[in-house]
C-alpha cells in the first residue's frame, strides 16, 4: 500500500503547492480543514515551510536554501529584515532574544514562528532579492552544499561554485525531478581539503583527475539518519565538469524510479546502494540512464583532505585566510549557528563596509565574510561584533554544533541549542584544553535524524531519556571518535543514556584521561581509535558537577521550553495572522 | 465513526483523528511483555505501527527498557480509548 505521504504527493506536489499555500495565506490559518492539515503540512515542506511542533500550531519554520551557502551582496540584509519583521514568536528565547537566524549544517537558513498569513509577503521580499525557499525541505533536490569558499580558495583545484550554480539552476523548480521518493542531498567539492562533506550526502562530486583533465569522481548513498549512517559509496565514475549535470540528472532519475516508495524508512538511496552494491548502481546507470560510455574513477585528492579529518590542522574555515586574488576571507564562529537579528544586521553592514557585501555559510554553522582587502583587515578584525563571533574562538566554542531540538522540532527528544550553549561555556570555564587541541567537535542532535551530524564529531551527543532519582529526565547517548578525511569514521557509541546534567562532567573526565594516556602527539581521534570496546567504556564516567541544566524535565511536553508558563495548556497557539489566539473549534 | 490513525513526523507521533496523541521520548511503564523485568520502563524511540482494536487504539513502540537495557519492538500496547466524548489517553501501567 502506498504510504500516506506518497498519496498526498500524488494529489498535489511540487510547484503547484504554491497556489494553495497562497490561497490558505489569504484565507487564514483556519481555512485549512483540520483533517487535511497533515497532508498540507507535508506538501508545504516542498516550499520550505515546516510546521512547528505540538503546542505551536499555526507557526512554521521557514528554510531558505542558499546554494553552497553563498549570500550575494545585499541578501544577508534581506534575511535579517525578514527575520526581524516576521520571525518573532510569542515568547523570547533566553539566550538569543526575540528574533534570530539559524545557520544550518547544510548551509541553509532557518527562521521560526512564521505565520502562514505572512508567507506571500515574505516570498515576494525574498524572491525579489534572489532568494528562495523552494525545495528547501520535502522529497526533492535539497540545497546543494559544497566548499563554502569555492572560487575564493587557494586550495581549490576546480572552482565548484559554477558547478553548484548550474545544478541549482537545473534542478530547482524542475517538474521532472520534483517528486522523489525521499530527500535528495547533493554536495560538490572542488578543493583538496574535502570541505564539501560529500561522504554524508546522497550524491557527491569530488575533485579527481583523469588523463590529465580535472573533473569529478561520483559517490552515491551517504546519509546519517535513523541509526543507519552510511558514507557515500564509490561507484567508480569520473565525469568532466561539463557532464556533471547529466550524471546528476541520471542518478536522480535512477533514484526516482528505484527508490522505495512503499516504506519511507527505507527510501533514501543509501538503502538502495546497500541492496544493489556500487557495481549494480553503476551498471544500471550505464544501461538505463546515460547515453555515453561512463569513465572509471580518476585519481582523487582524498589523501590530502584536512576538513574535520582529526589532524592538528583546523578542519573549518574559521579565521583569517588569503584568497587567490590577494583579498582575504574571515570565518567567524557562531555558537550553535544562531545569531540574534541585530547581530545579523551588523554582520551585513560589516560585509558591505569591508568586503564585497557577500557572506557565506559553512557546514559548521558558521559565517564567512569574503573579499576583504588587506589594508582593511585590521579595521574589520577590530569590529565589536567579532567579540561575540570570533575568528579565533576557544576550541570548545569552535567545535559546538547543535540542531533545532524540542524548541521547535516535533521529532526531538531533548532540548538542544540552549543546552549546547551552556555546555560550551561551562567547558570553556572548567576544562583544560589538551595540548595541541585547537578545535574539539561536540555535536548535539535531538534525535536520530542527526541534523547536527553527531556521528562525525569527536564527541557525538544524541537525545535520549533516562530515569534519575526515580524521575524521567533528558539524557544523551554519547559517541566518540567520529570524523571525515581520507578515511572517514563514524563515532562509536560508548555511553548510553547519560543524564544531560552529567555530560559536561563526562567530557571533563574524558579529556583528562586523554591528556594522561595519549601517546606523544596522538590526536583525540587516533587515541579513540586504538581503544578496544572495553577500554572505550572505561575511559571516563559521567559525573555531576556545578554545571546546571534548566532543561532536565520533559521539554517535549511543554508548549515552549522557555516560557514561564510552559505547560501545553498555556500555549497561545494556534493564532491568527495578527498573532492572536484562535479559540479551538471543537 | 471511523477513527483516523496515522504515524507522523518520521514515526515520532501517533496521530488519532488528526491530533498528535502520543509521541516518542515518553517513558512507559509496561507490565511483563517487553523484557524480563516485571515492570519495564520503556523509552519510546519510534512507533512501528498503529491500529485499533474495538475502541482501543494500540501501537507497537520500538525502544528500550531503562531498567535492564533490553531493546526491541514491543507487542501491541494501548495508547488510548475512543469514547463518545472523543479520544482519551491511557495512563499508568500498560499491558
Ligand atoms: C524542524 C526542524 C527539522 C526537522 C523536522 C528535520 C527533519 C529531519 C529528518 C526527518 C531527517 C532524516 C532524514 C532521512 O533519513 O531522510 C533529517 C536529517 C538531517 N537534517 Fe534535519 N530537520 C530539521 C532541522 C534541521 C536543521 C536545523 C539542520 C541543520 C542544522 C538539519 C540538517 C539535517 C542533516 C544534516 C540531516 C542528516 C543527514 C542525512 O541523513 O542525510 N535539519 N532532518
Ligand atoms: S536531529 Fe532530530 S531533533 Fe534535531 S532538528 Fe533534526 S529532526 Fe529535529
Ligand atoms: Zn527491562
Amino acid at each position: 500500500m502506498p504510504t500516506d505521504v506518497e498519496q498526498w504527493k500524488d494529489e498535489v506536489y511540487g510547484n503547484e503547492i504554491r497556489e494553495h499555500l497562497f490561497r490558505f495565506a489569504e484565507e487564514g490559518w483556519d481555512a485549512i480543514p483540520e483533517e487535511e492539515e497533515d497532508a498540507w503540512f507535508e506538501r508545504f515542506k516542498w516550499w520550505g515551510l515546516y510546521h512547528q511542533r505540538k503546542g505551536q500550531e499555526s507557526y512554521f519554520m521557514m528554510r531558505i536554501g542558499t546554494p553552497n551557502g553563498v549570500l550575494e551582496p545585499g541578501q544577508l540584509r534581506t534575511v535579517a529584515e525578514v527575520a526581524d519583521e516576521y520571525a518573532r514568536g510569542p515568547v523570547d528565547n533566553p539566550e538569543f532574544g526575540a528574533a534570530y537566524c539559524d545557520w544550518t549544517t547544510r548551509q541553509s537558513i532557518q527562521l521560526h514562528w512564521i505565520k502562514l498569513e505572512d508567507v506571500p509577503d515574505i516570498f515576494e521580499k525574498l524572491e525579489s532579492n534572489g532568494l528562495t525557499t523552494q525545495q528547501a525541505c520535502g522529497d526533492s533536490w535539497r540545497n546543494i552544499v559544497g566548499c563554502p569558499v569555492a572560487g575564493k580558495d587557494t586550495h581549490e583545484h576546480v572552482d565548484a561554485w559554477p558547478v553548484a550554480e548550474e545544478l541549482h539552476e537545473t534542478f530547482k523548480g524542475n517538474d521532472d525531478y520534483s517528486n522523489l521518493p525521499r530527500k535528495w542531498k547533493v554536495s560538490v567539492t572542488g578543493c583538496d581539503q574535502g570541505c564539501g562533506q560529500g561522504d554524508i550526502n546522497d550524491l557527491a562530486f569530488e575533485p579527481a583527475e583523469k588523463d590529465g583533465e580535472l573533473g569529478f569522481n561520483v559517490r552515491i548513498g551517504g546519509g546519517l539518519a535513523r541509526k543507519e549512517p552510511r558514507f557515500a559509496r564509490d561507484v567508480d565514475i569520473w565525469v568532466p565538469e561539463e557532464k556533471v549535470t547529466d550524471i546528476a540528472g541520471a542518478a536522480t532519475e535512477l533514484f526516482h524510479d528505484h527508490g522505495d516508495r512503499e516504506d519511507r524508512y527505507n527510501a533514501r538511496i543509501k538503502f538502495l546502494v546497500d541492496e544493489w552494491g556500487a557495481d549494480k548502481v553503476r551498471r544500471v546507470l550505464q544501461e538505463d540512464y546515460v547515453d555515453w560510455e561512463l569513465e572509471s574513477a580518476g585519481d582523487d585528492l582524498r589523501d590530502q583532505y584536512t576538513y574535520n579529518a582529526g589532524g592538528h590542522e583546523h578542519g573549518d574555515h574559521v579565521g583569517v585566510h588569503e584568497q587567490p586574488d590577494g583579498n582575504y576571507y574571515v570565518g567567524l564562529n557562531v555558537l550553535v549557528g544562531r545569531q540574534g537579528v541585530d547581530d545579523v544586521y551588523e554582520l551585513a553592514d560589516l560585509a558591505d563596509e569591508y568586503g564585497s557585501g557577500e557572506v557565506r555559510l559553512t557546514q559548521r554553522q558558521n559565517v564567512i565574510v569574503t573579499d576583504i582587502p588587506e589594508e582593511d583587515l585590521d579595521d574589520f578584525l577590530a569590529a565589536d561584533l567579532l567579540d561575540d563571533y570570533s575568528p579565533d574562538p576557544h576550541p570548545f566554542m569552535r567545535g559546538s554544533i547543535a540542531c533545532t531540538g524540542t524548541e521547535y522540532c516535533s521529532l526531538s527528544i531533548v532540548e538542544t541549542k540552549n543546552r549546547q550553549v551552556r555546555y560550551a561555556r561551562w567547558l570553556k570555564e572548567n576544562v583544560d584544553v589538551p595540548d595541541g587541541v585547537t578545535d574539539f567537535h561536540i555535536h548535539l542532535s535531538g534525535c536520530t535524524a542527526s541534523c547536527a551530524q553527531p556521528q562525525i564529531a569527536d564527541v557525538s551527543l544524541r537525545g535520549m531519556k533516562t530515569r534519575k532519582d526515580g524521575e524521567p529526565v533528558e539524557a544523551l547517548d554519547v559517541g566518540l571518535g567520529g570524523g571525515l578525511g581520507e578515511n572517514p569514521q563514524f563515532a562509536e557509541w560508548v555511553e548510553m543514556r547519560v543524564p544531560a546534567d552529567e555530560v559536561p562532567g563526562y567530557i571533563q573526565n574524558l579529556l583528562a584521561t586523554y591528556e594522561d594516556e595519549r601517546e606523544g602527539e596522538e590526536t583525540f581521534r587516533e587515541f579513540i581509535q586504538r581503544q578496544d570496546e572495553d577500554a572505550l567504556q572505561a575511559l571516563a564516567d559521567p559525573e555531576e558537577t556545578d554545571y546546571e541544566d534548566p532543561y532536565m524535565h520533559n521539554t517535549k511536553m511543554t508548549w515552549y521550553p522557555y516560557a514561564d508558563e510552559d505547560d501545553m495548556g498555556s500555549s497561545p497557539a494556534p493564532t491568527n495572522g495578527d498573532g492572536e489566539p484562535i479559540s479551538a473549534d471543537d | 465513526m471511523a477513527t483516523r490513525l496515522r504515524l507522523l513526523d518520521d514515526a515520532a507521533w501517533v496521530s488519532v483523528n488528526d491530533e498528535r496523541a502520543v509521541g516518542t521520548s515518553e517513558v512507559w511503564p509496561v507490565a511483563e511483555t517487553f523484557c524480563s523485568c516485571e515492570l519495564a520502563w520503556l523509552v519510546v524511540e519510534a512507533f512501528v505501527d498503529v491500529g485499533v482494536n474495538g475502541r482501543r487504539v494500540e501501537a507497537r513502540p520500538h525502544g528500550h527498557c531503562l531498567n535492564c537495557g533490553e531493546s526491541g519492538t514491543a507487542p501491541w500496547l494501548p495508547v488510548g480509548k475512543v469514547t463518545d466524548d472523543g479520544f482519551r489517553l491511557v495512563e499508568g501501567v500498560r499491558r
